[in-house]
């Protein structure tokens, strides 16, 4: 969550920031280069906090490994489920609508660790497929939890950018004897995709902060093995490097996703 | 007028309102098949809510639309069967901004119709030529003048193979110095013999390619004759004003 203040700051201000931003970056993968490469070279003579860090980063990369993975698959369902309901709110059906647009606004108003919950405890351990039993482990869980707030999200965008296609090119298509679904997907999508792609990434960079959520559902991904590596290191000190690690992860990670959301925000800006 | 042939586009009493603001009211017209009509008055006299009416972007209250034997105002209309019949241009082009100039002429008929994109290509290809813009093909509207873009729009509807064509006031957004080059189009379009609605307030095309004008202020009709008479003796005494503050 700290990095969407950061991303924010970057945003409204000057390059000066942008300059400041770009050393932390560069800070943050020094810092997570340092640990494997202290591992290669130093001798284990002594255990300093470099000597533990190095031990437990791979476990700590592992989990954050599934973070990513988990924000992937959840951007998929996300933007394919957000991106239907989106057009649902767009329809000219009013149940679809309604409907599309009540839904929107159920995930988008929910935060994002009451879906998590809400997942984890409504949702079964295993579900039944015909004769099989396919286990819902809880890293898909969280996957689902997580998707849902994308929904909301991609589902406002596509409104959003609908909205500010003029309603004429509707009428031009009218004309032209195209059926609405043809309109959507050939017209008004199209001329979408740009402005829809800044606040999308936007939203995605926001779900990789969330990912560690997952930690209270007990999924392995980065926080969960932090937390387990400083309860079995036992030692007070390693508490900041150890979640200096994990930060610098997630920064070196989201970064430059949030710098290029911000460059296309600039570009599209300018030409519009 | 020569009433041999049945109109193509018979407009009888028909009313439309927005709210509480009545904008037709109790409108008849009739276009002959392959004669040019134009309709003029001030703004916000109903003509555009007229033309919208024909090919059911506007659905009236009240009054019946025939265009081609097709009735417009039917409960269960066939609006897709209606608009390959009827092709319109707009007042601000709105061609499509993400395809070249080739491409929102072929888009409909390889689409919609499911031409053969072959055939299609080569018939969008003659049809630019046909508004004389050969060479501006692979072109995006943004890089096209407005009257270029105009020309575009109105071979984009003509690939549709229309029986009639709807114009609204196509040239009101457009620089003195290209007005004239879409008129000059959609004049050589009613030479062919294309039935044309004009909705314009350019005096001098009107007279010169209507067979017969309308006059309509506040949403009625107030007078029709052919240009001739019309221009040189309005016997409505609002037609006298009009013409008189226009010319």
């Amino acid at each position: 969550m700290k990095l969407d203040v950061a991303h924010k700051v970057v945003g409204s201000t000057s390059s000066k920031s942008q300059a400041w931003m770009a050393t932390l970056f560069m800070m943050s993968l020094g810092f997570a280069l340092l640990v494997p490469l202290h591992a290669a070279l130093a001798a284990p003579a002594e255990r300093g906090w470099l000597d533990i860090l190095a031990q437990w980063a791979p476990l700590i990369f592992k989990g954050f490994c599934l973070n990513v993975a988990m924000s992937l698959v959840a951007v998929v369902l996300g933007t394919l489920a957000g991106g239907a309901l989106g057009i649902g709110q767009c329809a000219q059906t009013v149940w679809v609508k309604r409907i599309s647009w009540l839904v929107t606004e159920f995930f988008r108003n929910s935060p994002t660790l009451v879906l998590l919950f809400f997942c984890m405890y409504l949702l079964p351990f295993q579900v039944q497929i015909g004769p099989f039993e396919v286990p819902f482990p809880a890293w898909a869980k969280a996957i689902l939890g997580l998707s849902l707030s994308k929904t909301a999200y991609v589902s406002e965008i596509v409104r959003g950018a609908f909205a500010s296609i003029p309603s004429t090119q509707w009428e031009a298509a009218e004309t032209l004897a195209f059926s609405r679904w043809q309109t959507i997907r050939m017209i008004i999508l199209p001329q979408c995709l740009k402005r829809m792609l800044p606040p999308w990434m936007n939203a995605y960079a926001i779900m990789i902060m969330a990912t560690p959520l997952a930690s209270v559902l007990g999924v392995n991904e980065g926080l969960t093995f932090t937390r387990a590596a400083i309860t079995a290191v036992g030692r007070p000190d390693m508490l900041t490097p150890f979640y200096l690690y994990l930060l610098a992860l997630f920064f070196i990670y989201a970064y430059p996703i949030s710098a290029w959301t911000i460059r296309l925000e600039r570009r599209y800006a300018v030409r519009s | 007028m020569s009433q041999e042939t049945p109109p193509i586009v018979r407009i009888t009493d028909i009313h439309k309102s927005f709210g509480a603001a009545e904008v037709l009211k109790g409108v008849s017209m009739e276009v002959p098949r392959g004669q040019t009509v134009c309709i003029i008055g001030p703004s916000g006299s109903g003509k555009s809510t007229l033309l919208r009416c024909v090919n059911a972007l506007v659905t009236v209250d009240k009054g019946s639309i025939t265009v081609d034997g097709e009735d417009v105002t039917a409960s269960k209309l066939d609006k897709l069967a209606l608009r390959r019949k009827v092709g319109m241009v707009f007042q601000q082009y709105n061609l499509f901004p993400h395809r070249t100039a080739l491409q929102n002429v072929m888009m409909a008929p390889v689409h919609v119709l499911k031409q053969d994109r072959a055939s299609t290509e080569a018939h969008a290809r003659e049809l630019l030529r046909k508004v004389r813009l050969e060479g501006k093909e692979t072109a995006y509207p943004g890089e096209l003048s407005g009257g270029q873009q105009q020309r575009v729009a109105i071979a984009r509807s003509l690939a549709m193979s229309p029986r009639v064509m709807l114009f609204d006031e196509v040239t009101a957004a457009l620089d003195p110095e290209t007005v004239k080059e879409v008129l000059v189009t959609i004049r050589e379009l009613a030479e062919e013999g294309i039935t044309c609605l004009i909705v314009t307030h350019e005096m001098g095309f009107a007279r010169e390619v209507a067979q017969k004008v309308y006059f309509t202020d506040h949403g009625r009709i107030l007078e029709a004759a052919p240009p001739d008479e019309f221009f040189a003796s309005p016997r409505h005494e609002r037609t006298r004003e009009f013409l008189n503050q226009i010319l």
